[in-house]
């Protein structure tokens, strides 16, 4: 932090700025003059929470995508196929038993073996051949989206929020004064927010574990030269299968959250294959943290986007991306 | 072995083939979108198809139908792609195409190029398909989407005395031509529309849409559709709405109103218009939800027929009526098929049809209000029935014109 300001004075007081004017525009109340120039406060801030809690969303999926990439340096293009596997399992589950939190546990371990099939299967039979690795799972993620059309249909499907969660709650956050004084807060769905903090939880779990755990070591050595650390005599193979299973996991849980807030129906693989691939192209290939501003930043960048220029808010996201390409090609948190 | 095998089976489907060629065929490609935010649209249109050949057959004299389905995903490019894969490809004389707005536009457009083809339309509602510069061999049996809204923008003022809405809508021709008419009769029966936001084709996080719903309205239009629909009402009930809705023909439809889980509850008494009530007790409209109820199991289709399977119904029934007036003749380019489609008056479930000038129809349309049947199952109502409803909504031609054509703000909240 400190040295990134001594070596950018410019940007870091840029970014300052922002920041400043950003919480002002939480915190404080506005000036008419202001609400008449960009809508009402309540607008702007349910925008904000809204990026905010998507980017949850897209970073449970964009992470284990990410993770994958930087160990195995193997582009999964069916990560989006995982995903909505995930999200047919939570439904199938949440509605046999009636339990939301149950039809996460068994989402994550019944995604987790797929992966743990598919790189044992598929990607150990070729590894370190990239290109053909790319055009495998761009096969599998088509022969899955037409297993799962002919199995599920064409139907969407919701996974029913429990009872708890439906609703909005009151937050701290004065959106206006009436005219009698008294202060208006901003109600928020609180279903949101469970899945955002169950998001920000796993993410710094995840940091931890590659951070602070032996098992963690050994995944960012392999990140950054894994023929040294295969020599040093670690069980590469099996570190590729659990990272991959971790991955694949991660979609897995992304596809109930999905399936909870949005809906599941065909096409939503490619959707968020899609998603995750412009977050961890914004972010940078292979880094958590990466993925974790990306994710904020397109989630943004779409909520904002389709309140204040609904018109182009689908070309925002992919403005943003080529913007990151042409002048940090690597990702904005890349480390090389 | 194999090989012989191979030889085998080869022979086999020649002589096969050999035996089907006895009788002459007649191509239709029919598209549907299959894929994407509109899938089970597609899927129900298709199955209004199949109820119409069940009750009506294949056979055209001597000949029998055969068609081929093509998918699309609702985009304007993927209409085309797929016609022209049925037309190079397949090889079919005529087309039953396409489902969604935008569709029909570009289809129309390349209907042109190809005149010794017929084209009739599936479903599609965009008002500019067959008011601006109609192809000549493109003919429509359903209303667009302005004549769909035909009878609501009196009934939420009168009745409902709704006297300021705002709209939130699916930016594209469809929806465009349906806040169209909306905006047209609320406007000139004295009603405001303040407010009206368009969302793009496909979109599914609807929560900074919803949060920018104003609350000084009496009711909210909802021009939505499929999965976008679904999404929206989701994510409503989980922001606590409670505003008055309004439905646009397929937001208060089927595909909507049996979709999985609760959050349809929220349209429980929202107003609506269509081409089309699930409980209407008129005779012929009865016998049809009966076919279709018959002709698929429970668990794949819906209680009752949507919109979609509707037109789709209609649409194949025109065909095959029309081939049989003229002995399935589809010489000299088709002529005498499509004297016989533009002359032709349908005896259809949702009412009588017929084509104007422009071979667009004029039929009946619906009000309706949403209803639960007492065991969770959501049916639309009929409020009221308006017969002949033509393409330009009552209006003399002339004003009719100077309105504009429906876009994202035409046309002004005014009486004209």
């Amino acid at each position: 932090m400190a040295r990134f300001i001594e070596r950018h004075p410019a940007w870091a007081l840029i970014a300052i700025v922002a920041i400043a004017v950003l919480l002002w525009l939480v915190f404080a109340i506005w000036p008419p003059g202001l609400e008449q120039a960009i809508g009402r406060k309540r607008v702007f801030l349910n925008a904000v929470f809204n990026g905010i809690t998507l980017g949850g969303l897209y970073f449970l999926v964009a992470s284990g995508f990410t993770l994958i990439f930087g160990l195995m340096r193997n582009v999964n293009l069916a990560h989006g196929s995982l995903y909505l596997f995930g999200g047919y399992i939570g439904y199938a589950i949440s509605t046999w038993t009636g339990s939301w939190l149950l039809s996460f546990i068994v989402a994550f371990i019944g995604v987790a073996l797929v992966g743990v099939i598919l790189q044992i299967v598929v990607f150990r039979r070729m590894e370190g051949q990239d290109l053909r690795q790319t055009m495998v799972t761009i096969g599998l993620s088509i022969v899955f989206a037409d297993l799962m059309l002919w199995v599920f249909g064409g139907d969407f499907y919701q996974i029913q929020t429990p009872a708890w969660l439906i609703g909005p709650i009151q937050l701290p956050l004065v959106t206006a004064i009436k005219s009698s004084g008294e202060p208006v807060y901003l109600g928020y769905p609180l279903v949101r927010l469970v899945i955002f903090a169950a998001s920000v939880v796993i993410g710094i779990a995840m940091w931890l574990a590659l951070n602070r755990t032996r098992v963690g070591m050994i995944v960012r050595a392999g990140v950054d030269d894994r023929d040294i650390l295969a020599a040093t005599g670690v069980r590469i193979q099996l570190v590729f299968v659990l990272v991959f299973a971790l991955g694949a996991g991660l979609a897995g849980i992304a596809g109930v959250v999905g399936g909870t807030f949005q809906s599941l129906s065909p096409g939503e693989d490619t959707r968020f294959l899609l998603a995750s691939l412009v977050v961890v192209i914004v972010g940078g290939m292979g880094s958590i943290p990466g993925a974790a501003l990306g994710a904020i930043i397109i989630g943004l960048a779409e909520q904002l986007g389709s309140v204040y220029i609904p018109t182009y808010a689908i070309v925002v996201t992919f403005l943003i991306m080529v913007l990151v390409l042409a002048l940090r090609p690597q990702g904005l948190l890349a480390r090389r | 072995m194999l090989k012989g095998s191979v030889g085998l089976i080869a022979l086999g489907s020649l002589l096969l083939s050999g035996t089907a060629f006895a009788q002459e065929k007649i191509k239709v490609g029919v598209t549907a979108t299959l894929e994407g935010t509109y899938t089970v649209l597609g899927e129900d249109g298709m199955r209004g198809h199949q109820t119409a050949l069940n009750v009506l057959g294949k056979k055209i004299g001597d000949k029998e139908l055969e068609f081929v389905v093509a998918s699309t995903d609702a985009t304007p490019d993927s209409a085309v792609r797929a016609v022209r894969k049925l037309i190079e490809q397949d090889k079919v004389q005529i087309l039953l195409s396409p489902l969604s707005g935008d569709e029909g536009i570009a289809v129309k457009n390349f209907a042109k190029t190809h005149p010794e083809l017929t084209f009739i339309n599936a479903a599609s509602g965009a008002q500019e398909t067959t008011y601006v510069d109609p192809a000549p061999n493109f003919f429509r049996y359903n209303m667009d989407g302005a004549q769909w809204q035909v009878g609501l923008g009196k009934y939420a003022y009168e009745t409902k005395k709704y006297r300021k809405i705002a709209t939130v809508g699916e930016d594209y021709s469809f929806i465009y031509t349906q806040v169209f008419g909306l905006v047209l009769e609320f406007c000139g029966a004295g009603g405001q529309v303040t407010n009206r936001q368009w969302v793009p084709l496909g979109t599914k996080d609807f929560a900074s849409v919803i949060a920018a719903l104003p609350d000084d309205v009496d009711a909210i239009y909802l021009g939505l559709g499929g999965a976008d629909a679904v999404n929206f009402l989701n994510q409503y009930q989980q922001a606590g709405g409670k505003a008055h809705l309004m439905g646009g023909s397929i937001m208060i439809d089927q595909t909507i109103l049996s979709s999985k889980g609760n959050a349809k509850n929220a349209l429980i008494g929202t107003i609506a218009a269509s081409g089309q009530a699930d409980t209407w007790e008129d005779p012929g409209w009865q016998k049809f939800v009966k076919a279709y109820q018959d002709a698929f199991p429970p668990a794949k289709r819906f209680p009752s027929p949507s919109l979609l399977a509707t037109n789709y119904y209609d649409s194949t029934m025109a065909l095959i009526l029309a081939l049989r007036q003229v002995n399935g003749d589809l010489s000299n380019n088709q002529a005498k098929f499509r004297e016989a489609l533009a002359k032709i008056e349908l005896d259809a479930p949702n009412g009588k049809i017929k084509l104007d000038s422009n071979r667009q129809a004029i039929g009946t349309n619906f009000v309706t209000e949403v209803v639960d049947d007492g065991k969770g199952a959501l049916f639309s109502k009929v409020v009221k029935v308006i017969p002949n409803v033509n393409q330009t909504l009552g209006y003399d031609p002339a004003v009719f014109s100077k309105i504009g054509l429906p876009s994202r703000t035409v046309p002004e909240c005014k009486k004209y």
